[in-house]
C-alpha cells in the first residue's frame, strides 16, 4: 500500500504526517542493524576504520558492535575464510536471531581472492550461507563498506511485510538452519550448499 | 664466528660418532649448511646451545623441503671386446665407449634449521636432518626439548610435509583440522578438484578448468549411456 508521494509532502506541510506500517517497520529495522563482532583477516582492520570517528559507521545505526550472533542482526565476512574457519564461520551464522544479514567483504570472502587457488581457502562463503551484500576490494575502503551498508539499508527498506520477498523472520517456511560442512579427509564436505549456491553460468 | 668447517670439528670432537657433513651452498651467499644423523641430532643439538663459544641460543627459523625420487642419467665408460676390420683383416678390438645409464635416487623430506646466538650476536648456523624416505621412514628427533621456538614451526612441517618428530611434546596438525590426511606441500599432493567455477580462468587455472569440465562431461555421457541401456 503506497501512499502517494506528492499527497504526503502536501499533507506534511500542514502538520500531518503520513506513512504506512511497512515503512514505519523497515526504518526501525534498517535504522539499527547490530553487526557482529568478528574479524577474519586484513579487511576486519578496513572494518574497525570503518567504525571509529573518521568514517563513523554509527550515523547509520550500526555502531553497536556485538560479541554474541544471538544479539547481532548482521554479519559482515571480513577477510579470507578457511576451510578450517568455514565451518566455524557457518555455525555462527545458524545462532544469529532472524532477521539476519551478511556482507561479504572484500577479495577473499567473495571468491577466495588472491588465495582462489590455494588448498585452504573457501572459494567464496556465499557457497555455504545466502549473502546479501557482496564489496570487491583488497582490502575495500571504509566507504566502500559504508556504500555496502547503505545498499543494505535499501535492500531493508524495498521489503514488503507480507508476500514474495518478505523478510525470512516473516516466513515460516524459510529455511532457519543452513548445514555446517564436515570437514573431511581432503576436503570440505559438502563442497558446497546446493540450496544456497549453484554453479553460476559465464558469459563470454 | 667460526667457519662451518671449524664447526663440524669442535662437534666431532665433543659428540664421538656424530658423523655430521657439509652440504656445500654453491651459490653467492655460500651459506653452507650441517647435515646431522638422526641418531645424534638431540646431542649435537644440545652441543651446539650449551658450548661456550658457540651459544646458538636462537632458533630462528624451521623448514621442510620436499624431494622426489630423481632420475639420474650419467655417461659410464664402459670397455669391451668388438670385432672390426683393421687394414682389411678381421680382429678382436677393444673399445672404450660413454654409455649412458640411468639410476634413481630415492626420493626423501628434509627439515632445515636455522641458529643464531643472541647472547654472541653471530649466525646464522644452518642444520638439516634428513628422512629415510618419503613414505614410512619420516620420523626424525624434535628439536622442541633443545629450543623451545622449534614446537610450532614442528607441529606445522608434520603437518604440510608429513614428517613425525619423535620427542615433540604435542604433535598435532596446527593448520589443517585433524581429519585432514594429506600433506599439502608435498610436491606430488593432489588438491581437491573443485574448478566448477573459474570466472577468469589463465594459464595452469583454465588447464585445470577445462580438465574438470571434460571430466564432468564424460560422468554425464557414461549416465546417458546407462540410462540408454
Amino acid at each position: 500500500m503506497a501512499v502517494d508521494e506528492q499527497l504526503k509532502i502536501e499533507m506534511g506541510k500542514q502538520g500531518v504526517f503520513v506513512t504506512t506500517l511497512q515503512e514505519l517497520y523497515n526504518w526501525g529495522r534498517r535504522s539499527s542493524i547490530w553487526p557482529m563482532q568478528f574479524g577474519l583477516a586484513c579487511c576486519a582492520i578496513e572494518m574497525i576504520a570503518t567504525t571509529m570517528a573518521r568514517y563513523d559507521l554509527a550515523r547509520f545505526g550500526a555502531e553497536v558492535f556485538r560479541p554474541s550472533p544471538r544479539q547481532a542482526d548482521m554479519m559482515i565476512i571480513s577477510g579470507t575464510v578457511t576451510k578450517k574457519m568455514a565451518p566455524q564461520v557457518v555455525r555462527l551464522y545458524n545462532q544469529m536471531a532472524e532477521p539476519r544479514y551478511v556482507i561479504a567483504m572484500g577479495a577473499c570472502a567473495i571468491s577466495g581472492g588472491p588465495f582462489k587457488q590455494g588448498y585452504n581457502v573457501l572459494k567464496g562463503i556465499d557457497r555455504y550461507i545466502p549473502v546479501d551484500v557482496h564489496i570487491p576490494g583488497c582490502p575495500p575502503r571504509p566507504e566502500a563498506l559504508l556504500e555496502a551498508f547503505m545498499a543494505l539499508q535499501k535492500k531493508i527498506d524495498a521489503q514488503p511485510l507480507t508476500g514474495e520477498g518478505r523478510p525470512r523472520h516473516l516466513d515460516a517456511e524459510a529455511p532457519g538452519e543452513f548445514p555446517v560442512p564436515e570437514q573431511g579427509a581432503h576436503d570440505l564436505e559438502p563442497a558446497a550448499n546446493k540450496s544456497v549456491w549453484t554453479v553460476p553460468v559465464v558469459i563470454r | 664466528m667460526k667457519t662451518v668447517e671449524e664447526i663440524k670439528a669442535s662437534i666431532e670432537a665433543a659428540v664421538p660418532g656424530a658423523g655430521v657433513e657439509i652440504v656445500q651452498n654453491p651459490g653467492p651467499a655460500a651459506q653452507h649448511s650441517l647435515l646431522l644423523t638422526a641418531e645424534k641430532a638431540v646431542e649435537v643439538a644440545q652441543f651446539l646451545r650449551d658450548d661456550a663459544e658457540l651459544a646458538l641460543d636462537f632458533l630462528s627459523n624451521v623448514t621442510g623441503v620436499d624431494w622426489l625420487d630423481k632420475e639420474i642419467t650419467e655417461k659410464v665408460k664402459v670397455t669391451r671386446t668388438v670385432a672390426k676390420t683393421v687394414d682389411g683383416v678381421e680382429q678382436q678390438v677393444e673399445e672404450t665407449v660413454e654409455e649412458p645409464r640411468k639410476r634413481v635416487e630415492p626420493g626423501r623430506l628434509e627439515v632445515v634449521y636455522h641458529l643464531y646466538s643472541m647472547s654472541k650476536k653471530h649466525g646464522p648456523v644452518i642444520l638439516r636432518m634428513r628422512t629415510g624416505n618419503r613414505t614410512d621412514r619420516v620420523e626424525l628427533p624434535s628439536m622442541t626439548p633443545i629450543w623451545r621456538a622449534a614446537e610450532f614451526q614442528e607441529r606445522e612441517i608434520f603437518d604440510l610435509f608429513g614428517v613425525v618428530f619423535d620427542g615433540h611434546p604435542d604433535l598435532r596438525r596446527i593448520l589443517m583440522w585433524d581429519e585432514f590426511k594429506d600433506h599439502p606441500m608435498r610436491r606430488d599432493y593432489v588438491e581437491p578438484d573443485d574448478y566448477d567455477y573459474e570466472p577468469t580462468p589463465h594459464d595452469e587455472v583454465l588447464a585445470k578448468a577445462k580438465a574438470h569440465q571434460e571430466k564432468l562431461a564424460g560422468t554425464a555421457q557414461a549416465a546417458e549411456g546407462d540410462a540408454a541401456r
